[in-house]
């Protein structure tokens, strides 16, 4: 899928397990936007990855008629403004309602991400006190959507939270079935438990998430390494 | 200052010490932006700022018609927004040069914040690797001012006038400095970051930042009394 045209030249760099990556690839399709997708091998990132994104060196980069943009919600961000008069919109126009939609995606980030992690990786004690955490948060998400009553995090269609979040389901999903535990649990949250079912099966969203039996396999295996006595890492 | 007006009521919750809250003040008064301050206790955190930022429980807190927006750089982003007409532009217009500028406030917020807030909580080989952090991380900056086409040649990151990035770093240089001097160690040296150095003396003096930066002498007491808990054994937390 050639990326060129009236929407001028797009690549994304990025690997298709990356929830990151996947965050991009949701924001393009929704908007109808071509593109070209270039697979990194992370153990040998490319020239055009590196001088991309000197500073981190992490993908995803989206590169729109060779100016590079990075950092997943930023490159999200972007989309949303460069191609401001395509439908559908993932922002509120309301500047605060925009300033709320921010602060969930900054607590998907800086608070939601490191607990999964911290579920994912930990053991016994540890791993309880991050499955707790992660639980709570994800019960201040079900509450938005529980006071908004509506769809989605962003109203009636998919909008920035939507996107920060959605990203991670499949993640979430696997490490719940890799580690035994529940953290989206249907009867706890069950708005958000609806809200994941839906976001997954939408139109254009689908196509966009990683393939689960890989991931599956993906991460049981870093998990394995993980618990293997001696202790990995 | 009651914030009331064409603008709507406008207050702040802050402490005047904190560089988060620096950051916000310089944003509302580039654009004139009248508004009540409250000075926060935070081993006493009021009713308000408990209700208004349940989940953080965190300064600035900007509450607007009685809405709060909280984390510093949305709040800055929603001055910008909510008062889009008035000038200066704390944002380029360009979606471009705006993911730009989102890029190098994450990255002051992400890398460089934490390894300050390293170099401030810890002591020994810790902290020197903090400090190493840190400057590596503003080195980065300095090449960022030099090469970066909206700021290359220019006063400040914005350009000519202050804008997104000038606000999310700039807004630290109180705690910096305070932190260089409780440490006794330079952490943006003039000779190899001439350009940030620079920009850092300009931004302080820059109106409408100069009169709301914290008192350099309220911040060195901070720091130097939170050093001596963190630094003191049995490790105290």
């Amino acid at each position: 899928m050639e990326g060129c045209g009236e929407d001028g030249q797009v690549k994304l760099l990025g690997v298709a397990y990356s929830q990151f990556v996947v965050r991009v690839r949701i924001a393009l399709a929704l908007k109808g936007i071509h593109y070209e997708f270039i697979e990194e091998d992370i153990q040998n990132k490319s020239e055009l990855l590196l001088q991309s994104n000197p500073v981190h060196k992490k993908i995803p980069v989206l590169i729109h008629n060779g100016k590079p943009v990075c950092e997943s919600m930023i490159i999200v961000q972007y989309i949303e403004e460069a191609w401001d008069r395509k439908a559908p919109f993932l922002m509120p126009r309301d500047p605060y309602d925009r300033a709320i939609a921010r602060f969930w995606a900054a607590f998907i980030e800086d608070k939601v991400i490191p607990s999964i992690v911290g579920a994912f990786k930990g053991q016994g004690e540890e791993q309880q006190k991050a499955v707790e955490e992660s639980v709570a948060n994800l019960l201040l998400l079900e509450e938005v959507l529980r006071s908004t009553g509506k769809a989605y995090f962003g109203g009636d269609g998919i909008g920035l939270v939507d996107i920060a979040l959605g990203g991670l389901l499949v993640p979430i999903q696997t490490v719940e079935k890799v580690t035994n535990i529940v953290l989206i649990d249907a009867q706890k949250t069950p708005l958000l438990s609806a809200w994941a079912d839906q976001f997954c099966k939408a139109d254009k969203v689908k196509e966009a998430l990683p393939d689960r039996a890989e991931f599956f396999v993906r991460l049981s295996a870093r998990r394995a390494k993980l618990t293997s006595p001696p202790l990995a890492n | 200052m009651k914030g009331s007006g064409e603008e709507g009521q406008v207050k702040l919750l802050g402490a005047s010490i904190s560089p988060f809250v620096a950051r916000v003040r310089i944003a509302l008064a580039l654009k004139g932006i009248h508004y009540q301050f409250v000075e926060e206790n935070l081993q006493n955190k009021s009713e308000l700022l408990l209700q208004s930022n349940p989940i953080h429980k965190k300064i600035p807190v900007l509450i607007h018609n009685g809405k709060p927006v909280c984390e510093s750089m949305i709040i800055v982003q929603y001055i910008e927004e909510a008062w889009g007409n008035k000038a200066p532009n704390l944002m380029p217009k360009d979606p471009y040069d705006r993911a730009i500028a989102r890029f190098w406030a994450a990255f002051v917020d992400d890398k460089l914040v934490p390894c300050l807030r390293g170099v401030f909580t810890s002591q020994g080989e810790q902290q020197e690797k903090a400090i190493q952090e840190s400057v590596a991380n503003f080195l980065i900056l300095e090449e960022a001012l030099r090469t970066n086409p909206c700021s290359s040649g220019k006063l400040y990151f914005g350009g000519d006038e202050i804008g997104f990035v000038d606000i999310a770093l700039g807004g630290l240089s109180g705690f910096v400095k305070a932190l260089q001097k409780a440490i006794s160690s330079v952490l943006i040296d003039e000779e190899k970051m001439p350009l940030l150095s620079a920009w850092m003396d300009r931004f302080c003096e820059a109106n409408g930042v100069k009169e709301v930066m914290p008192d350099p002498a309220k911040v060195l007491e901070f720091i130097s009394a939170m050093r001596v808990k963190f630094t003191s054994p049995p490790a105290a937390k």
